[in-house]
């Protein structure tokens, strides 16, 4: 049969074929495919994110306000979950029977063989009656995670809060390191300093079989970062100071804001009314902070750095120092009260110099201040010329950290406004105002906007004799300093013999006889307060207060701004405050015949005393 | 029996005996790699008595190799007159087996295959296919296929399609298959190769017709049908009947496969060949294995990612690992070079084989040739390529590669009854 010999070549032939079929297959698959690389990672590979523990927060004097706390979170994987007694369950955890069906039913669509949260933050009697019943209920699991807990129940605008991120925040650039179930600071510092704060997260690699089980480290973990802790906060808050702030304003609405002015460092920051920074936290804080949210007297809004009024009298300072720099009057120089000009606050002395108008807060006097500084004649037109005037006088108002941010380490900071010409060619049209329209600017009132916290920071730059550092809460970042912006000093474009010419006047205020910010005096206790009253037109209601101080005046360690809404004339509401705050930090306590005035609550303000149940 | 141990030796085909030993060898570390555990040191296995080192699949292959041994020198001490002799005694006693097998095996994995004899399990339909070759070769022996009378073909096909079938009622399909690979045998011998076509293209046309929609199907096998007879007027005159006929046959098939596919088929059979042609449904389930074992053999690369270092090995993401997917192990840890020296191994002992089987004298000795070479050949074809996708997931073992004591057993058998007929093919020419 030597015919079908050559039969052996087809069967070879067929062998071959296949083989080829064969290699080109896996040479395809195995060389040219990365895709079964990356499956074959993805099978193995278990990345697991450590968390770092987030930096703590203390006060000035070192005392702890801001810690984690272990909170506990009920587990379940519903895949392992069997023979499960739901009767027995919810009646250990108090929890109606639908709200489990429904948690279980959510967590299996999330997945059926991974964890997820049926109960977050279990209350101490719910952990305890779950967990030493855990072994009758298999698939179910106790899991502790960081959260915050709060060291006191004050500042709750400055410290903020941290809360998961939510989807929106995950689709910017800016979270592009974060997944979705992370925490992060929402407001205040926490979200200022998150960088600092939450410190760098581990990355560990783990090898896994196919039942999810650990195998060991991925190369011997050379892929593998551990987690580094975050840095802590040193706050520059006195927390007695800023607890009797809080403690001051209670049933108020407004403002207290306390400086260092040698070092910009804030030393209390009230927003009244406020809440316990707790509240924000732990299981229902949902549900506050809608409750929060809707609440009239809105205490989620953070006034001293989003609220601006206009600054009223204490704003006269502010022209004066600059019609001194700019040489059209001199400390000597008198005007007359020509109440024709602008109506007076009251019959008074005749103001024969900038200390006695001060004292007086004589309205016609810095009308006339302002004229002089504005009216230069360098132009025919009056309208030219108080255009050519305010342009000067603005580029001095900025440099006092006016219509700007002065950038405190805290979100949300208004700039306030400070009229610039163009301005009022927008609103009148060129050539078409004078100083007869502008003319309330002189005594800080019209279109003028500051916040409480430029308002201190203006006392500071007094206190200072015309310069500041930014105002910022943190005076060290883990064991370093502050920021470096922080350490910058910013002067003003006047000179700073002219604020020493100006500083008596502001002590006349306070300690003058017949001063309007008498209530404020601590010279029964030796120190020289000097400041200045305001009370600035309210369209919608009634006046508001303030005052503005800085203490002592010939070495001054406190600058203080203290605004409160519709509190009518600032040296009765607000002046006795600030004095009070003064004391308080440069005495540690309050002489006791100066106790009333913690209960003072003048005229219009004592309709919103609530009392805090 | 030989005349002198020494002339014997040199009659030994030493080289198909070396790729033997070097397949059995790479299967052992093979199989080592894929049942390795780094959680179990070293040190363990030598503080191990007997049972506890039967606990390790490694050191069973090992067992299962030294009595493989033991079956080469009593297979070679035979006299090889018996294997002829003997033949259709053997197949009767396998028959018989198959039928106890049939009766007596509890069923395991859903197969009633396996006997036990104590704590040793034996699968008599690895058994069966050296002794269907057996028997085959020597029907073959007494008659010539191509002048042989239809009544003749047909003793033939019953002897092989017997086993198959008492197979099948155990539940074993793939060890069943493996009886289609005689037909390349009766090919050499001289089996009409329009055979091999027709099935052949009755392959394709299944798989088209589970592909591709059934109106297409129908419509270019008519458009064939009329454009032969267009450009082919010969057949329209001589052959009308033949050709209307086979144009039937095929639309019955293109039809029948939904009841085939459907009705026949069991259902986990159905859904080996859904993923098939589809890999991506039923990911999970059946198309687990073969993903899985494409991850493996993929992440391999070019040089692999070196012994014992194979992740998706080592964890157990490839099911069946050391015995149907051992060809995984290989792919990932000796990458693409593996891979091809296996397939360059094999290929070279299925031609040493049919070179082997060429110089056989006798039409027993080139008939029993050729059933082992394509019987090796479909096994290589099966198993490597359901572990990278190109053939459904069918559980049979790689030859002397994969772990497990029958296969080994009866591939060492299969092949070594070759080398014993080929060792004494001289004395055929006294003879």
């Amino acid at each position: 049969m030597q015919y079908l010999e050559g039969r052996k070549y087809v069967v070879q032939g067929i062998f071959l074929s296949v083989a080829l079929v064969f290699a080109v297959r896996l040479f395809h698959i195995q060389v040219l495919d990365g895709s079964y690389k990356l499956a074959a990672d993805k099978n193995t590979l278990q990345r697991i994110v450590q968390v770092p523990y987030r930096g703590l927060i203390y006060d000035r004097k070192g005392q702890l306000l801001v810690q984690n706390t272990p909170v506990y979170d009920l587990m379940v994987i519903p895949r392992e979950v069997k023979n499960l007694d739901s009767a027995r369950f919810c009646q250990l955890l108090q929890m109606p029977i639908e709200e489990l069906r429904t948690g279980l039913h959510a967590a299996k669509v999330y997945s059926r063989s991974k964890a997820s949260p049926l109960v977050q933050n279990l209350s101490t009697p719910e952990l305890a009656a779950i967990q030493d019943n855990l072994v009758d209920f298999p698939g179910f699991s106790i899991k502790a995670r960081m959260a915050r807990a709060y060291r006191t129940e004050n500042m709750a605008h400055a410290l903020g809060y941290v809360g998961s991120i939510t989807p929106v925040m995950l689709e910017k650039e800016k979270y592009a390191k974060y997944i979705a179930g992370d925490f992060l600071g929402i407001t205040g510092l926490e979200s200022f300093y998150e960088k600092e704060m939450m410190g760098r997260r581990g990355v560990q690699y783990r090898m896994v079989n196919v039942r999810g089980v650990e195998k060991g480290a991925f190369r011997d973990g050379e892929f593998d970062t551990l987690s580094v802790a975050g840095k802590d906060l040193h706050l520059s808050i006195d927390t007695e100071l800023q607890q009797y702030g809080e403690y001051l304003m209670q049933g108020k609405r407004g403002s207290i804001v306390a400086l260092d002015p040698k070092t910009g460092e804030i030393l209390a920051f009230v927003s009244a009314p406020t809440f316990n920074p707790a509240t924000l936290t732990g299981k229902g804080s949902g549900n506050r902070y809608m409750a929060l949210l809707n609440d009239t007297t809105k205490p989620l809004f953070d006034r001293p750095l989003a609220a601006t009024y206009p600054p009223g009298s204490v704003f006269k300072l502010v022209n004066e120092a600059i019609a001194l720099q700019e040489g059209v009057v001199t400390p000597y120089t008198g005007f007359p009260c020509n109440w024709k000009l602008v109506r007076c606050t009251h019959r008074h002395e005749y103001p024969a110099n900038s200390t006695l108008a001060i004292k007086n807060s004589c309205n016609p006097y810095f009308y006339q201040v302002m004229f002089a500084t504005v009216r230069r004649g360098r132009s025919t037109s009056k309208f030219r010329d108080v255009a050519l005037g305010l342009e000067d006088w603005r580029r001095h108002v900025v440099t006092f950290g006016l219509a700007q941010h002065l950038g405190v380490d805290l979100p949300g900071e208004r700039m306030g406004l400070i009229p610039s010409p163009n301005f009022y060619d927008k609103r009148y049209g060129k050539n078409r105002w004078s100083y007869k329209t502008i003319y309330s600017l002189s005594i800080g009132q019209g279109e003028i906007g500051i916040t409480g916290l430029q308002m201190a920071n203006l006392m500071a730059i007094f206190a200072n004799r015309g310069w500041y550092y930014a105002p910022h809460f943190v005076r060290g970042i883990g064991n370093g300093g502050p920021l470096p912006q922080y350490l910058q000093k910013h002067y003003t474009s006047v000179d700073s013999s002219h604020f020493n010419a100006i500083v008596p006047g502001m002590q006349a205020v306070v300690d003058g006889r017949g001063g309007t910010g008498n209530l404020a005096s601590l010279l029964d206790v030796g120190i020289s307060v000097a400041g200045k009253t305001g009370t600035v037109q309210n369209a919608h209601g009634d006046d508001h207060a303030t005052f503005a101080a800085f203490a002592p005046a010939e070495d001054p360690k406190i600058a203080i701004a203290v605004f409160i809404e519709n509190a009518g004339f600032g040296g009765s509401s607000a002046a006795p405050l600030a004095g009070l705050m003064m004391e308080k930090y440069l005495r540690g306590h309050i002489a006791p015949w100066r106790k009333r005035w913690e209960y003072w609550l003048p005229g219009p303000a004592s309709r919103f005393i609530t009392h805090r149940r | 029996m030989p005349a002198s141990p020494a002339r014997y030796s040199r009659s030994i085909d030493w080289f198909t005996l070396g790729l033997y030993v070097l397949l059995v060898g790479l299967g052992l570390l093979n199989v080592y790699a894929a049942s390795y555990s780094a959680e179990v040191p070293f040190s363990r296995v030598f503080a191990a008595d007997w049972s506890g080192l039967m606990a390790f699949n490694w050191f069973k292959q090992l067992v299962w190799i030294g009595v493989s041994v033991l079956l080469i020198g009593v297979l070679l001490v035979i006299d090889y007159k018996a294997y002829d002799t003997f033949a259709y005694v053997l197949y009767g006693g396998m028959i018989v087996l198959l039928l106890v097998t049939l009766v007596v095996a509890r069923p395991i994995a859903g197969s009633r295959s396996w006997l036990e004899l104590g704590p040793m399990r034996l699968q008599p339909a690895e058994f069966a296919k050296f002794t269907t070759a057996l028997a085959a070769s020597r029907f073959m022996a007494g008659i010539n296929l191509r002048q042989q009378a239809f009544q003749q073909q047909l003793v033939l096909a019953g002897l092989t399609l017997l086993p198959p079938l008492l197979i099948i009622a155990s539940n074993e399909t793939g060890q069943a298959l493996v009886f289609g690979a005689f037909l390349l045998a009766y090919f050499r011998e001289g089996m009409s190769p329009l055979i091999l076509l027709i099935l052949a293209a009755a392959g394709v046309v299944l798989i088209l017709s589970l592909l591709v929609p059934k109106v297409w199907l129908v419509g270019a096998f008519t458009i064939i049908l009329v454009l032969v007879f267009v450009f082919n007027t010969r057949v329209l005159r001589h052959h009308l009947p033949l050709a209307v006929s086979v144009w039937a046959v095929v639309l019955g098939m293109v039809f029948g496969v939904d009841f085939f596919y459907n009705s026949v088929l069991q259902p986990h059979q159905r859904k080996r060949i859904e993923v098939l042609l589809n890999p991506s449904a039923d990911p999970l389930g059946v198309g687990w294995n073969v993903t899985q074992s494409k991850i493996a053999i993929g992440s391999g690369g070019l040089l692999g990612k070196g012994f014992l270092e194979g992740t998706q090995t080592r964890f157990d993401f490839v099911p069946e690992q050391s015995t149907d997917f051992i060809f995984c192990t290989v792919g990932e840890e000796w990458g693409w070079l593996g891979t091809m020296t296996l397939i360059i191994l094999f290929m070279t002992l299925l031609g040493r084989i049919i070179f082997v089987a060429e110089r056989q004298k006798s039409v027993f000795g080139r008939t029993y040739g050729y059933c082992v070479a394509s019987i090796i050949f479909f096994h290589f074809v099966v198993n490597v390529g359901m572990t990278i996708g190109l053939a459904p997931v069918v559980g049979i073992p790689l030859p002397f590669f994969s772990y497990g004591g029958s296969s080994l057993w009866s591939f060492t058998i299969l092949l070594f009854i070759l080398l014993a007929i080929d060792a004494y093919r001289k004395q055929d020419l006294v003879r």
